[in-house]
């Protein structure tokens, strides 16, 4: 793409490199109080010839893009020009193709074609060049800088330092693109869709609000049904999840042997390094059909994409994170209240109730919300094993519908970014987010807090 | 004291002990259910059935003007090739069974017993083999994924012929193949060497794991570096302040967010914002990065941390920067752990589906990637894909391709488990 300025830096940074290095060991005479090492000042060269320049070539790749794409629509005539909006996202498309040699079908503006290539042609001219002369007089610049009171050591340093300062911050531009772009489409979403409505309503039915001249905004965004879905899936899973994953803990860190523990440990944790969509394919092909047929035979009906086997195998897949972070705060709590207990004469297990559990209890309830909050998350399982119509019912033999298989559905193979079902997708969305990172908080804290209570 | 209360709460010790058990033993019989159930049904998706017909290339059908031109004969009528000669097989049938004619439907039934694109291995076969042209040659075609199946034994016969989808006619013809010597299993070399086909015989994984492997490596170079860049700051310059405890906040909050939301990051960011190729491995693989960054981040700061302080100190001793230190004596030590983290959070990008269902990547796409911008899916959308399919045979395809899912997973964790081992020091 733009390759030519580019080898031109590499070379011109490799030359100022060893000229650096050159020039200061003849004007610096070495020893332990100067600044650096000779190579430092060739690194200090290098550094200053190649970061600046193409720091400038990409914003100006970024920055020129953006300004002839604005000038090329500018420029086409007001009578060709479509009002659609995506209309007219594929007229500059085709501009750029054509542009650029390849063949169109459709019609074209030959006066913008050839705006957009000479514009083309003066941002490449222009910024190579403006690219060149930069990295040209930053090497004199750092040639001039090279004597005894430069400490090119430290500099260097400090320009590490701060690379390191900021890939630690693409965390949190990642939270920040997150949030911003969730926020964005909702609030786009919430101009058609009433908030109440969208939080109280009762029916999602999003299909419709595609039909010609329906007005979206009818209660067919009623989030409560989805909502429902989610939570019954969830239980089922905990149900199944909390009590075996709690006793398989407590199994393993009071009354297995280390050897039995250092199989058995492992073991569980397999379940854990299991691909969900492994967990949706079981689910849709061996429990689903296996809770019907069940059902059938004994003589009540059961939707083969039923909440039981969703939330059964979901179950499945939470066990391991229960287990194993019960399994840590339990081990956690001090030996010397087991050996109390024990002293007044209780049993293990009398021990493990009494004793254990309640020193035990805010860790394991943290644990328990991580494993809510991974089950709310969970997006394969449901979209394999669940339903698609969103009901408002308790019975686990019915098919109903979660959050993430309503985004799925509503996202998946759907070109047109700007109608109200996407955008739906994203408000659901950052209500997901909002859940799960509510529950991750709060369990993460309360882990802390009891942490330092036995530390 | 009585002896009855103390018996008493003898007995619940040992129920409580016994619930244990049955928690443990209950997990790990999920476990093997979980894994047995689709292994059983996968196994079998490494062999394939195949059947070796006499093929007559006749010259008039194929090459009529002698030329032997390749175009030519690329376009001749391929169809009436394979179909006269899948007929003989059914002419000898009849001779057999003393059969006077069939019926229009019973041609199209025995035609469905063979791979529906038997004539362009016909045709890729006589291109191969120009000289053979005007012979009859023995071409080996796959079967219908309808044989396979009967074959594997994974279709019930007993069932009323109504109800299932192999006809008893079907199966008589089979098993006069079988006995003729017709029909071979072989091992399915077209399953690991293909794209994705909508005939289940065809079908193949080849694609899904070039575009796997194609999104790991963008994934890699993308997380990796910032990864460990971003632990050695936070473990080793970090002041404590505001800042710092904001992004170690950040980074254990992002390491719990489900995966689906940045799937929708992605598709507003990498796909509408940016520009990036839809279903293309490179915006897949960066929405994986930024997923696995997290986990990279945590056990890469785990493994420095892990690093004595004497270490350090020593360094500092002998005249070296903090910096110096860091680079050059405590990085090498911390890198063997630096990698484990880094294989098991590859190795939980490589089974991730959620996130690449909105960027596109669960599509129907024939071609295998060439490059990370071309259209591509990857190995758990590829799965995801085939359990929607009706068609029975894809049933074997999807669990065929869990198992190598899942061996490539153990193979990963496998490898950070050895490097854990060989390199664990104990300070």
């Amino acid at each position: 793409m733009f390759s030519l300025p580019i080898y031109f830096i590499f070379f011109l940074g490799f030359f100022s490199y060893i000229y650096g290095k050159n020039r200061s060991k003849k004007k610096i005479s070495f020893n332990k109080n100067s600044g650096g090492q000779p190579s430092h000042y060739g690194y200090y060269c290098l550094i200053w010839v190649t970061v600046p320049s193409i720091i400038f070539l990409l914003l100006w790749q970024v920055i020129s893009n953006h300004l002839i794409l604005i000038a090329t629509i500018n420029s086409i005539p007001p009578e060709v020009i479509p009002k659609d909006s995506t209309l007219k996202k594929l007229l500059l498309e085709n501009i750029i193709i054509i542009a650029k040699g390849g063949k169109s079908l459709a019609q074209v503006p030959i006066e913008s074609v050839d705006y957009y290539k000479k514009l083309k042609f003066f941002a490449i001219t222009g910024g190579y060049s403006c690219t060149i002369i930069i990295s040209i007089i930053f090497c004199f610049l750092s040639f001039r800088k090279i004597d005894p009171s430069l400490l090119a050591k430290n500099a260097i340093e400090r320009f590490i330092l701060s690379i390191l300062f900021i890939s630690s911050v693409v965390a949190i531009l990642t939270t920040i693109g997150i949030i911003m772009s969730l926020i964005f489409e909702t609030t786009k979403f919430f101009n058609n869709v009433n908030f109440l409505d969208y939080f109280f309503g009762l029916q999602w039915s999003p299909q419709m609000a595609l039909r010609e001249g329906q007005v979206a905004s009818e209660g067919s965004f009623g989030a409560i049904p989805v909502f429902a879905g989610t939570f019954l899936i969830t239980l089922i899973a905990m149900l199944l999840a909390g009590p075996i994953g709690l006793f398989s803990a407590i199994y393993l860190s009071e009354y297995a042997t280390p050897l039995t523990r250092k199989i058995i440990k492992p073991t569980i944790e397999v379940l854990a390094g299991v691909p969900t969509v492994v967990y949706g394919f079981f689910a849709a092909l061996v429990v689903g059909p296996f809770i019907r047929r069940t059902c059938e035979s004994l003589g009540f009906s059961a939707s083969s994409e039923s909440a039981l086997a969703a939330g059964l195998v979901m179950g499945i897949m939470i066990i391991p994170f229960i287990s194993s972070l019960s399994d840590d705060v339990i081990s956690a709590v001090p030996q010397s209240l087991r050996e109390a207990s024990y002293g007044v004469g209780a049993t293990k297990s009398e021990t493990i109730k009494k004793v254990i559990i309640p020193a035990a209890l805010p860790g394991i309830v943290a644990s328990f919300m991580l494993a809510i909050s991974r089950a709310i998350g969970e997006t394969m399982i449901v979209v394999m094993a669940a339903g698609l119509s969103a009901k408002l019912t308790a019975n686990p033999l019915d098919s109903v519908t979660t959050v993430t298989v309503q985004i799925v559905t509503l996202l998946v193979g759907d070109h047109e970014f700007d109608s109200t079902k996407t955008m739906a997708a994203f408000a659901l969305g950052i209500t997901l987010f909002s859940m799960t990172l509510l529950l991750n908080i709060i369990a993460l804290r309360v882990v802390k807090k009891y942490r330092e209570k036995y530390e | 004291m009585n002896k009855s209360f103390l018996e008493k709460r003898y007995k619940k010790e040992k129920r409580f002990i016994f619930l244990g058990r049955v928690a443990v033993s209950l997990t790990i019989i999920f476990l093997v259910v979980l894994l047995g159930s689709i292994i059983l049904r996968g196994i079998s998706g490494f062999y394939t059935t195949n059947i070796t017909i006499k093929t007559s290339l006749t010259q008039k059908i194929i090459d009529p003007t002698e030329k032997r031109n390749t175009k030519e004969i690329y376009k001749a009528s391929w169809r009436k090739i394979s179909k006269q000669s899948i007929y003989t097989i059914l002419d000898d049938y009849n001779k057999n069974k003393n059969i006077e004619k069939n019926s229009r439907k019973e041609k199209r039934a025995f035609l469905k017993l063979f791979s529906r694109s038997s004539e362009f291995y016909i045709r890729d076969y006589t291109l191969k083999n120009l000289n053979d042209i005007g012979t009859v040659v023995n071409i080996t075609i796959p079967a219908s994924s309808l044989v396979d199946q009967y074959l594997k034994g994974k279709i019930d016969i007993s069932v009323d012929e109504g109800n299932r989808p192999i006809s008893d006619m079907q199966v008589s013809w089979v098993n006069f193949m079988l006995e003729n010597k017709m029909i071979k299993r072989e091992f399915n070399i077209n399953f690991f060497s293909s794209g994705d086909s909508r005939n289940s015989e065809e079908a193949g994984i080849l694609g899904a794991i070039v575009g796997s492997f194609l999104a790991l490596v963008v994934t890699i170079i993308a997380s990796f570096p910032l990864g460990v860049m971003s632990a050695i700051y936070l473990e080793e310059f970090a002041p404590k302040n505001r800042i710092t405890n904001l992004i170690e906040v950040n980074i254990n909050n992002l390491a719990a967010v489900p995966s689906i939301v940045f799937g929708l990051l992605g598709l507003a960011i990498f796909l509408n914002f940016f520009g990036l190729p839809r279903s293309s491995p490179l915006a897949g693989g960066l929405v994986l990065a930024l997923m696995t960054l997290p986990t990279i981040i945590i056990s890469s700061r785990v493994a420095i941390k892990s690093v004595p302080p004497s270490i350090r100190e020593a360094a500092m001793g002998l005249g070296a920067s903090k910096m110096q230190s860091v680079f050059h004596h405590v990085m090498p030590l911390a890198i063997p752990g630096i990698l484990t983290g880094t294989i098991i959070g590859m190795a939980r990008a490589l089974g991730e589906t959620a996130p690449l269902l909105m960027m596109g990547m669960v599509a129907f796409i024939v071609n295998v990637p060439q490059s990370i911008t071309d259209p591509s899916t990857v190995l758990p959308a590829q799965i995801f894909l085939w359990s929607d399919q009706p068609e029975r045979g894809f049933e074997e395809k999807t669990a065929t391709a869990t198992i190598i899912l899942l061996g490539f997973l153990l193979t990963m964790n496998a490898l950070a488990v050895f490097l854990r081992y060989k390199y664990e020091r104990k300070w």
